[in-house]
């Protein structure tokens, strides 16, 4: 194991020039899936963040197989598969999650049969799944940050829409809102951050980048701001310390920073200031009755 | 335009006011399934008017109806325009204002991490606009909405925490940030105590008063008989409609209802009606 005064000087060694990069890339994608994420996770649509994760892969395989670009290709497959889910959910006779189900394990069918087709897959194939920290191209470094900068601007123009959408579609849509493009716009948005994240993390592993940070913050706030920004910080600090324990015990990054994160979530879990499941069970004796939590056994007269 | 409403019992009683929403010949389609045919219905603001029916009857599919949620077809009128001529659709900005909803309670996220005051202003957000933020005009309609049905001192609180009753009032001020002309409540009083449903009559009665036309539907029959100036029974179309008194009868209830003559719910809904017509008698009009 080396210290973090060891891991700043390897950041800053020339020779390991993947290293910072790499580091950019893992908080970057952090930072970006926590905002998205909590969307994702108020929403509840876990789910969708899944099988758009999975369904970036086919993408990624043609790309792979065609010498193009891994961005661009998970970009057209993961948003196709959120268009077409989006599409199909509009059918009330299936329910949206076995439709995801459909969707998802088809792409990932499809990805795993195209690049079986390619000479030497069986390291790429590790790489997609489970992330990768070196060779990262350059480019790919600069599309990241500036996708990131829309995603955020976007969710920032869109922010107030998104939210009545999420506490009440019908209303809404009584209220004249177009529910269904800005169902799409967040599908699109929740693809673009997963195919930024995708080649640090692995497409195995990205959906915790989108749902564990905002779920650990979900436990320690009840206001929407503080949330948006508690779930990009932890995601960012898990994705550092991620990455220096990875560095230094050599294990893979994707998983490290993704069992950073959890063990966040656990502590926020048990600790979290008002609904923590230890900070309650110390709490109960003197606080208030509990409140009731539904509606039918409500105890106020109004 | 015809002033007089068809499919109605009541000759007497008619609304003085004109009426702020009125729907003729409304039919709606559901999945091949006819859910409504030839619904004829008036209300005048200052109104308060019961939508009651057994379930699957379709009062919540003519809410929907109403407010364009559902393809529909024949002629609804809000506040003198129409809106809905045949199968087009044509839905200005100011007509989608003078409607306010208030849905199900179960239609709300509730555990999203939001406080009454933020919860309120989503009525608005199609007022404020694409890229604008919230501006001071907007939370002072916030408050407003939020002073009229009492629930300012808990502005700050996550709807999460709040009881039924206070989460029916949230919804109610939603409704009333864009100032309606027409109030449309969905079951509002769903799993609420008695204490909690008297207390949001009152504040239903107070909104009609303040020149509002407000239309609930709503499963308990005495309530609304006792609560309502009128009510319109609906199972499929319009049975019957009238004031409480008109209907103290049992034919309208048994045909709307498919209850025999002995059905206890008859006796109870006479004597409410019984009530209220001895009422008005003595203690005149209320306004």
């Amino acid at each position: 194991m080396i210290s973090p005064v060891d891991f700043v000087n390897d950041l800053l060694n020339p020779d390991l020039a993947f290293l910072p990069k790499a580091l950019l890339m893992a908080v970057l994608s952090s930072v970006v899936c926590g905002v998205v994420g909590t969307h994702v996770v108020l929403r509840g649509m876990a789910f969708i963040g899944d099988a758009v994760a999975h369904a970036v892969f086919p993408g990624l395989a043609i790309a792979f197989v065609l010498q193009g670009s891994l961005v661009l290709g998970g970009a057209i497959a993961g948003i196709t598969t959120a268009l077409l889910v989006a599409l199909f959910s509009q059918n009330r006779r299936l329910r949206e999650d076995s439709v995801i189900g459909v969707f998802f394990v088809a792409a990932f069918a499809l990805g795993i049969v195209i690049i079986s087709a390619a000479p030497g897959y069986a390291g790429s194939l590790q790489d997609f799944l489970f992330g990768s920290i070196v060779g990262i191209p350059d480019e790919n470094v600069l599309i990241a940050v500036i996708v990131g900068l829309v995603l955020m601007a976007v969710l920032f123009a869109f922010h107030k829409e998104l939210v009545a959408v999420s506490l009440d579609r019908e209303t809404s849509r009584a209220l004249g809102l177009p529910v269904m493009r800005l169902d799409l716009l967040l599908y699109v948005v929740v693809a673009a951050a997963i195919v930024i994240s995708v080649q640090t993390i692995g497409n195995v592993l990205v959906l915790a980048l989108l749902v564990t940070p905002a779920a650990a913050a979900r436990f320690l706030t009840d206001r929407l701001g503080p949330m948006m920004l508690l779930g990009p910080t932890i995601g960012g600090g898990s994705a550092l310390v991620g990455l220096y324990l990875s560095w230094s015990l050599d294990l893979p990054v994707g998983g490290t920073i993704v069992l950073v994160a959890t063990a966040v979530f656990l502590l926020a879990w048990l600790l979290a200031p008002r609904h923590g499941v230890l900070t309650r069970a110390l709490v109960r004796r003197d606080d208030e009755p509990e409140r009731a939590a539904s509606p039918v056994t409500a105890p106020q007269p109004r | 335009m015809t002033a007089t409403v068809a499919g109605d019992t009541s000759t007497s009683a008619r609304p003085t006011a004109p009426a702020v929403l009125e729907v003729h010949d409304l039919a709606v389609v559901l999945g091949g399934r006819p859910v409504l045919k030839d619904v004829r219905l008036a209300v005048a603001e200052g109104e308060l008017l019961g939508l009651v029916g057994p379930n699957g009857a379709g009062k919540t599919t003519l809410l929907r109806a109403v407010l364009g949620l559902v393809p529909s077809s024949g002629r609804i009128s809000i506040a003198g325009q129409d809106v809905h001529r045949g199968r087009k659709r044509t839905r200005s900005a100011s007509v989608t204002r003078s409607i306010g909803y208030v849905p199900q309670r179960h239609e709300f996220a509730w555990d999203f991490p939001v406080t009454v005051e933020e919860a309120v202003l989503t009525g608005r957000v199609t007022r404020i606009g694409w890229l604008r933020g919230a501006r001071t005009e907007d939370y002072r309609e916030v408050r407003r909405a939020l002073d009229r049905v009492e629930m300012t001192h808990l502005r700050k609180r996550p709807v999460g925490e709040l009881s039924g009753g206070q989460r029916q009032r949230v919804l109610v001020a939603r409704a009333l940030a864009l100032d309606p002309r027409i109030l449309l409540l969905d079951e509002p009083f769903t799993g609420l105590d008695v204490p909690t449903q008297e207390h949001l009559t009152e504040l239903f009665r107070e909104l009609a008063d303040e020149e509002r036309a407000v239309i609930m539907t709503n499963h308990d029959l005495v309530g609304a008989v006792h609560a309502c100036d009128r009510l319109c029974l609906l199972n499929r179309t319009v049975v019957a409609s009238g004031t409480p008194a008109e209907l103290a009868g049992p034919e309208p209830w048994m045909r709307a209802f498919g209850v025999s003559a002995g059905s206890p719910l008859l006796t109870a809904i006479a004597q409410v009606a019984q009530g209220r017509t001895t009422d008005s008698s003595a203690g005149g009009e209320r306004s």
